[in-house]
């Protein structure tokens, strides 16, 4: 999933500093999994802000709306009553929903309240981490499973680097070393003649160096 | 000759013990400092490293600093790092370094940006090290460059070297790491340094075993302590580092901790160079000391150097 963390409160108290009524929006998707933009957290934002403001004396009106989805052009349709009469809407999604609001409603405000970080998954409850590097050609059967594209510092496709040392990576002892990890599960398989082997450089065009990506399947295209 | 005039491929290639250096850059405009030490290791060393913005902090440029050593009548090692340029930018500084008179590059990854004055920059890591290599081989041998395109004109021809080190994990994994950088081209090694001498000893005994002495010119990397703090911090503070705790306490003991720091240095080389076989050569890193440096090449007994 796509993982997000809230910008702290007064940063988006900040940026609404100027309006009087405000439509927070949650998502259905990711975000609510990782627990930082669905219905309970859109809820609580709304409030804290609503409280904040009452006590500056300041009123602030607040609508709340969790969409299914916020990456999704019906969805995001679906939003047209709630969007009407605010003077800016905060969405609790990840970076693509407040671009599919400001693409579908011209005149409204938009704000960001999450920092999209990364593609990964949970840990634990409450610790998630990065696992996709969203490279656009993955690698993985090649590396037992272990991104080296971002869960190595350094993105090297020929390590571990001279600074991976007792599993760890250079930047922190904190860091798993991911070329540390891909060696003790190819070892583990019999296939570290894998990691013998001379990779080329990878072909960064498929990443997002090769500038915005669209997917277009005709299979499932309607009409 | 492989390459385009390298000394020290001569040097190694004709069987001597090889002495390089090692000369950092200033962090400001002024190369005085630079061609200071380019003339005081003058005829101590074969070639001095120049490094490239080591631990990711700015520096003049190693190829800029390449040519003032140069000027100084010292053959440079030009260090390019994977850290911050991607293919574009590399091949053209190795045209420029090579139009310069720049002879020998050594690839490395580069320590991450988190070290240094910019720890907010972008890295770019385009290619690895090993990729750097390869290409820069297939540069000189294949006139290619790094996408396969042909090179009409004159092709740069470096002495190629890369750096091993036997004290980063897993180090069972690090003798076929630097199997895999020779088999891409690697024609110099240069080690991080060392001071555990014991752990050297059964990596170069692994070297041997699968004959890469015999494809590779090996380089020991050796680093005076000024303290023992200094070895405390190197000992704790650095990834990829092993201090055993018997220097730290000898330099502890001493009365003039800087001297004892020379004198385990000076005893290091002569240990390596008279006990350890498959070692062609010295690769002194005297961080921030590069004036210790003709003391320590003396009284290891390695000069004069030899005359081409």
């Amino acid at each position: 999933m796509i993982v997000a963390e809230q910008k702290p409160l007064a940063e988006i108290a900040d940026m609404i500093k100027d309006c009087k009524k405000v439509l927070f929006a949650g998502c259905g998707g990711c975000v609510t999994v990782c627990l930082s933009g669905g219905e309970k957290e859109t809820e609580v934002m709304a409030t804290a802000l609503r409280m904040k403001r009452q006590l500056e004396g300041n009123p602030l009106e607040t609508v709340t709306y969790t969409a299914t989805r916020q990456c999704d052009p019906e969805y995001v349709e679906a939003m047209a009553d709630a969007v009407k009469g605010v003077d800016a809407v905060v969405s609790l999604a990840c970076g693509v929903g407040p671009q599919y609001l400001a693409a579908r409603y011209p005149d409204l405000w938009v704000i960001p309240a999450q920092n999209t970080a990364f593609a990964g998954g949970s840990k634990e409850h409450g610790v998630w981490e990065e696992f996709c590097g969203l490279c656009g050609q993955c690698v993985l059967h090649l590396t037992g499973g272990i991104c080296p594209v971002i869960r190595c510092s350094k993105s090297i496709m020929n390590g571990p680097c001279g600074g991976s040392q007792y599993g760890k990576c250079e930047i922190s002892k904190d860091v798993d070393c991911a070329w540390h990890l891909i060696y003790e599960r190819l070892k583990r398989l019999g296939r570290l003649d894998l990691m013998r082997e001379y990779r080329e450089p990878k072909d960064w065009s498929k990443a997002r160096d090769g500038g915005p990506r669209r997917i277009t399947r005709e299979d499932v295209m309607i009409g | 000759m492989k390459s385009g005039g390298s000394k020290l491929e001569q040097i190694l290639e004709q069987g001597h013990f090889a002495v390089t250096a090692e000369i950092g850059p200033p962090k400001h405009a002024d190369p005085q400092g630079v061609i200071h030490h380019a003339h005081m290791l003058h005829d101590y060393v074969d070639a001095t490293n120049i490094t490239d913005c080591q631990t990711a902090v700015v520096r003049l440029s190693s190829i800029a600093s390449g040519v003032h050593i140069l000027g100084a009548g010292v053959e440079p090692i030009v260090q390019m790092t994977c850290r911050d340029r991607n293919r574009i930018a590399m091949q053209a500084d190795l045209l420029g370094a090579y139009s310069l008179g720049m002879r020998n590059v050594l690839c490395l990854s580069g320590d991450h940006q988190k070290f240094g004055n910019h720890p907010t920059a972008k890295n770019v890591y385009d290619v690895d090290s090993m990729q750097l290599i390869h290409l820069v081989r297939r540069m000189r041998d294949e006139k290619l460059f790094f996408s396969g395109e042909e090179m009409k004109g004159a092709e740069p021809r470096f002495f190629v070297g890369a750096v091993a080190n036997p004290f980063a994990d897993p180090f069972e994994w690090r003798v076929d790491r630097l199997e895999k950088k020779v088999n891409a081209g690697a024609e110099f090694i240069q080690t991080q340094c060392i001071y555990d001498m014991e752990r050297f000893e059964r990596f170069m005994e692994m070297v041997r075993a699968r004959g890469l002495d015999q494809r590779v010119h090996i380089l020991a990397g050796v680093t005076p302590l000024k303290s023992w703090k200094a070895a405390k911090y190197l000992q704790t503070g650095v990834s990829g580092m092993i201090v055993p705790d018997a220097i730290v306490e000898r330099l502890k003991a001493a009365e003039d901790a800087k001297a004892e720091g020379v004198n385990i240095c000076i005893e290091q080389i002569r240990y390596i160079k008279e006990h350890v076989p498959g070692v062609h050569g010295v690769h002194i890193m005297a961080i921030a000391w590069e004036e210790v440096v003709p003391d320590i090449v003396g009284r290891a007994g390695l000069y004069p150097r030899p005359k081409l």
